[in-house]
């Protein structure tokens, strides 16, 4: 199981919980995993997001590994000028 | 992809890569020969213009164009009508809407028609012979009023399920961010500072209009010239919008004369291109500047409130910062940027941040380098500023104090990395400038900022020519000078000379998708991708070279720009170059290229500390800026002129932002101020020199230790110039712009 | 309307051509001529992209009617460089990094040419107010001033 935070105005989707535990050994599965579990987060998740893995920050890759034990944070989808 | 972390075997000892090389497209640019976007024609051209709205909401009731239709030398009108209905995609129908406007005209400046036709001053005439009948609608365009529950609706239904029930349909998304408990953090304060800032609309300003040359044909193929930020982007937003498919829409990027963000997305694109189908006819489009400054996207307006908490040595025990973005028309002002980024040079246990995304009567809001965290970081560093001066602390003292470092849990949720925050931080305590005097009425302010960064979707092809030079094609446009960093880059890795390298902006035909030039994701990403790429074609080298010699291609190393044996077991052969090999390419196989195609992640983020020292003029209220000192962290500067640039260029768009620059709107939402003579940008006699100081602390995420440093600079300027007035004032200002009439009332009602 | 026949000498080339009589020198240049080198960036002479010597006099030629051309000599950026020899300011604006973008280049260029022309030593505030009707958005001034001081310096030097 992976400890996943999840940012203060999602936390109405996921019972009021601001870190929960998804069973995921990749992005992908995380992802997948969050919208199966928490099908309000759905919405946000289509919208798009970003996610920091051990402090480095993703936008795409499926196939990126997360560990047991890696900080894992949700974040709104990054965009820059 | 894996975050490519090279940090046990990044490149250290650098040739090519730290120098200050000539840029490639130099001289086409110092020559008038560079070009831009409005610089094409094509044989047959029309002239394109928009009809735009005068008013700032606007029910279109009915558009009768047959009278411009009948004028001799008009090809073709399009209005709405002419586009497809876009459903299930709410943000490609959203551009759309503010390409060409539905059944509603939102902003002053919105477009309702477009002409092509065969001369400017027929489609000007064109463009009077357009009947719209409009029924004017109450409008609203201040953030605070748009959030009031009687004030004018601009759309329903477009909150998502983040708003809770009861507000304004103009509040369209809610974003919460931070750690602790606030109020028990404030409550081990020693003083609790509430205050509310406000900081008006700025435009990028680039002095490039936006511009666009299009033909399609009636098989549906097109092309398109244009001025972006990203061809790609437009290749994908036009086809959407068109209902096209991508692969029969080529885009070619020209030079572009600035961006900042302001060209990540299309306007008049669409029109063009609807325009051409129509006409059969290539299209040419460009803005006027009042048509650039009412109709392209400038960047939000806020009003912060913010309460920090800080005990009487400077440990800041609490933040909290409630953040009201209007972004015009449409859902997406970067007010989670702002949230997200609001506190993050700070190490707090107890942090909260409330981000509204507004709608309001105005145009839609584009990035606007590192988009949304200069206001935010403006309304943190002047309340931090006001605490510390407060107490009698030192305000850098007091955010080393409380700096971010490797480890500190970040504001918006995870723990950072190695960061440069500190580095800057003390080198602006060890700086000069910190120590010079001041005089009377001057001020020093400073103030740190923050920006994500992020890589992204980037391909790179090089090719080795048979007389051994090499092409890098590559798809960012260059904004600033990438192409040399590119050549450099790849120059370095392969261990030849920078002048055998040129690096090209390919088009959408000739590469896969590459991400748009933005979030300072170029030098790093399309750098990583030019590096694996270089690293490509010298494995392919190796090979050729180990052919010849006849030895396992294990046993070849690069070295120096040549290939040799990797040691004495391998054989004894003299190095074969670059050129060689390449002469010989056709007779070991065929023509030799490398190439690299990524998403690319880990990107550092970065900070950066400004020094800043103003002269109010006590009479007037005019500001001077004395002397100004940017800090900050590069990662790996690749070419240090060019790093220097971003770092001067951000802090003077900041400075604009602090003292001049707004959208001024009167009661009929109609904005007052669309010529550069009323929308005021800095000019060189407004300046001094800006200092720069490039400190290196390696990415690791990056081969040569790149980080982005485009956005990060305009972060701190508007409270480090708001902190330095407040000085010189004498008076703090909680308003931006802080032009003279206002710094004159603050320092008249102190 | 009839359109008016102007014969002109441009970067030292005769040249004819019909314009409207309400047409900037500034579009005959860039849509009738050829030569794109001058930028509109504004329209309204506030941003300086259009800068051309018309009689040895920076003008915009965004404010300027291509009819008023008639009999003048009228230089723009494409005439700086002498053949593949570039003009000092030209080849320091490439050596500081004077320019991101490039596309307020070409205005900077032929003011700070004229600026040199009326003031070969000039200091750099003067530099700085001389060069303030030409905007630049990307590199905050400094490494265009460096370029145009540098360029001055060296000129003074070979004359």
């Amino acid at each position: 199981m992976v400890q996943v935070k999840i940012w203060g105005s999602l936390a109405a989707a996921t019972d009021d919980q601001t870190t929960v535990e998804i069973k995921a050994e990749t992005l992908r599965e995380l992802l997948d995993g969050l919208g199966k579990k928490y099908p309000a987060i759905q919405p946000q998740l289509d919208r798009g997001v970003s996610v920091a893995i051990d402090g480095w920050i993703y936008n795409d890759s499926w196939f990126t590994p997360i560990k047991p034990d890696s900080e894992v944070v949700l974040l709104a989808r990054l965009k820059g000028g | 992809m894996a975050l490519d972390n090279e940090s046990q075997n990044q490149k250290r000892n650098f040739k090519v890569v730290g120098t200050r090389v000539q840029r490639p497209d130099g001289i086409d640019k110092v020559t008038g020969k560079a070009r831009f976007g409005a610089d094409m024609s094509a044989p047959g051209m029309l002239v394109g213009r928009v009809l735009r709205s005068p008013h700032a909401h606007a029910q279109i009731k009915s558009i009768d164009t047959s009278e411009a239709e009948a004028l001799a030398g008009v090809r073709a009108v399009v209005t709405r009508a002419d586009f497809a209905v876009i459903e299930d995609d709410e943000f490609t129908a959203d551009t759309l809407d503010n390409c060409m406007a539905g059944e509603k005209a939102l902003y002053d400046g919105h477009a309702v028609a477009a002409v092509a036709a065969s001369s400017t001053a027929i489609a000007k005439k064109a463009l009077k012979l357009i009947k719209v009948d409009y029924e004017v609608l109450p409008n609203v365009t201040d953030v605070d009023a748009a959030m009031a529950l009687d004030a004018p609706v601009l759309h329903e239904g477009r909150a998502n399920e983040t708003v809770p029930a009861g507000m304004s349909s103009n509040v369209v998304a809610r974003h919460e961010f931070g750690h602790g408990d606030i109020e028990a953090g404030l409550a081990q304060a020693d003083r609790v500072l509430e205050r509310t800032y406000r900081t008006a609309a700025t435009h990028q300003g680039y002095i490039e209009p936006h511009a666009c040359l299009a033909t399609m044909g009636p098989d549906g193929q097109a092309d398109l010239w244009c001025c972006t930020q990203g061809h790609y982007f437009v290749r994908d937003l036009c086809a959407a919008i068109l209902g096209m498919k991508q692969g029969q829409l080529r885009v070619t990027a020209s030079e572009i004369g600035g961006g900042f963000g302001g060209k990540t997305t299309v306007f008049l694109e669409p029109v063009a291109l609807a325009l051409s189908k129509k006409s059969g006819r290539p299209v040419k489009m460009v803005m006027s500047r009042s048509e650039v400054l009412r109709a392209s996207g400038p960047t939000a307006s806020s009003s912060i409130d913010v309460r920090i908490g800080m005990t009487k040595d400077g440990k800041i025990t609490a933040g909290f910062a409630e953040l009201r973005y209007q972004g015009g028309a449409y859902p997406g002002s970067p007010v989670e940027f702002g949230a997200m980024s609001a506190f993050a040079p700070y190490d707090l246990e107890h942090v909260k941040t409330v981000g509204w995304d507004v709608v309001s009567n105005r145009p839609r809001q584009a990035a606007y380098r590192a988009p949304g965290a200069p206001m935010a970081a403006y309304a943190v560093e002047s309340a931090v500023d006001e605490l510390a001066k407060g107490f009698g602390l030192d305000p850098l003292e007091v955010r080393l104090k409380n700096a971010a470092r490797e480890g500190t849990k970040a504001s918006y949720g995870p723990t950072f990395p190695a960061i440069g925050l500190e580095a800057t931080l003390q080198a602006a305590k060890d700086h000069p400038h910190w120590a010079a005097p001041l005089g009377e009425n001057q001020g020093r302010g400073v103030a740190c900022g923050f920006w994500f960064n992020f890589g992204g979707n980037t391909c790179v092809s090089m090719s080795i020519t048979p007389d051994g030079t090499v092409t890098v094609s590559e798809g960012n446009p260059d904004i600033g000078g990438s192409r040399a960093s590119m050549s450099m880059m790849a120059a370095e890795e392969l261990g030849i000379s920078y002048d055998r390298v040129r690096t090209i902006i390919a088009d959408t035909g000739s590469l896969g998708m590459n991400d748009v030039t933005d979030g300072s994701r170029v030098t790093f990403a399309v750098g990583l991708a030019t590096i694996k790429a270089a690293r490509a074609a010298k494995a392919e080298m190796c090979k050729r070279a180990a052919q010849v010699w006849g030895i396992d291609e294990d046993a070849v190393i690069w070295e120096d720009g040549a290939a040799k044996p990797a040691g004495p077991n391998a054989g004894e052969f003299p190095p074969m170059s670059l050129a060689e090999i390449a002469a010989i390419a056709s007779n070991t196989g065929g023509p030799i290229s490398g190439h690299h195609e990524v998403n690319a992640e880990g990107a550092g983020v970065s900070f950066a500390t400004h020094m800043v020292d103003t002269e109010t003029d006590p009479e007037t209220g005019a500001v001077k800026i004395l002397r100004y000192t940017v800090f900050q962290d590069a990662g790996k500067a690749v070419h240090p002129d060019y790093v220097e640039g971003q770092f001067q260029g951000g802090a003077v768009q900041g400075i604009g932002w602090a003292l001049n620059e707004e959208y001024v709107y009167g009661d009929d939402g109609v904005l007052q101020n669309p010529i550069f003579l009323d929308y005021r940008v800095p000019v060189a006699s407004d300046l001094p020199m800006i200092d720069t100081v490039i400190l290196e602390i390696p990415n690791p995420g990056h081969p040569y230790g790149v980080r982005g440093v485009g956005e990060t600079s305009i972060v701190p300027p508007l409270a480090a110039v708001a902190n330095a007035v407040s000085e010189s004032a004498g008076v703090r200002m909680t308003e931006l712009p802080m032009s003279p009439p206002k710094v004159l009332a603050a320092m008249k009602s102190k | 309307m009839s359109k008016v026949h102007v014969s002109t000498t441009i970067n030292g080339d005769p040249v004819e051509y019909l314009c409207e009589a309400d047409e900037t020198l500034l579009d005959v240049l860039r849509d009738r001529i050829g030569l794109t080198g001058s930028k509109e960036g504004c329209g309204t002479g506030d941003c300086g992209a259009c800068s051309v010597t018309v009689g040895g006099r920076l003008v915009c030629s965004c404010l300027m009617l291509g009819a008023e051309a008639e009999g003048q000599e009228v230089e723009t950026i494409e005439g700086m460089a002498d053949g593949e020899n570039l003009h000092p300011l030209q080849q320091k604006f490439i050596d500081h990094a004077a320019l991101q973008c490039g596309i307020c280049t070409p205005g900077l260029l032929v003011a700070a040419k004229s600026l040199l022309e009326n003031n070969p030593d000039p200091t750099e505030e003067e530099a700085r107010y001389w060069l303030a009707g030409n905007l630049c958005r990307c590199t905050g001034y400094d490494k265009i001033i460096r370029a145009v001081m540098d360029a001055a310096q060296e000129m003074r030097g070979a004359s």
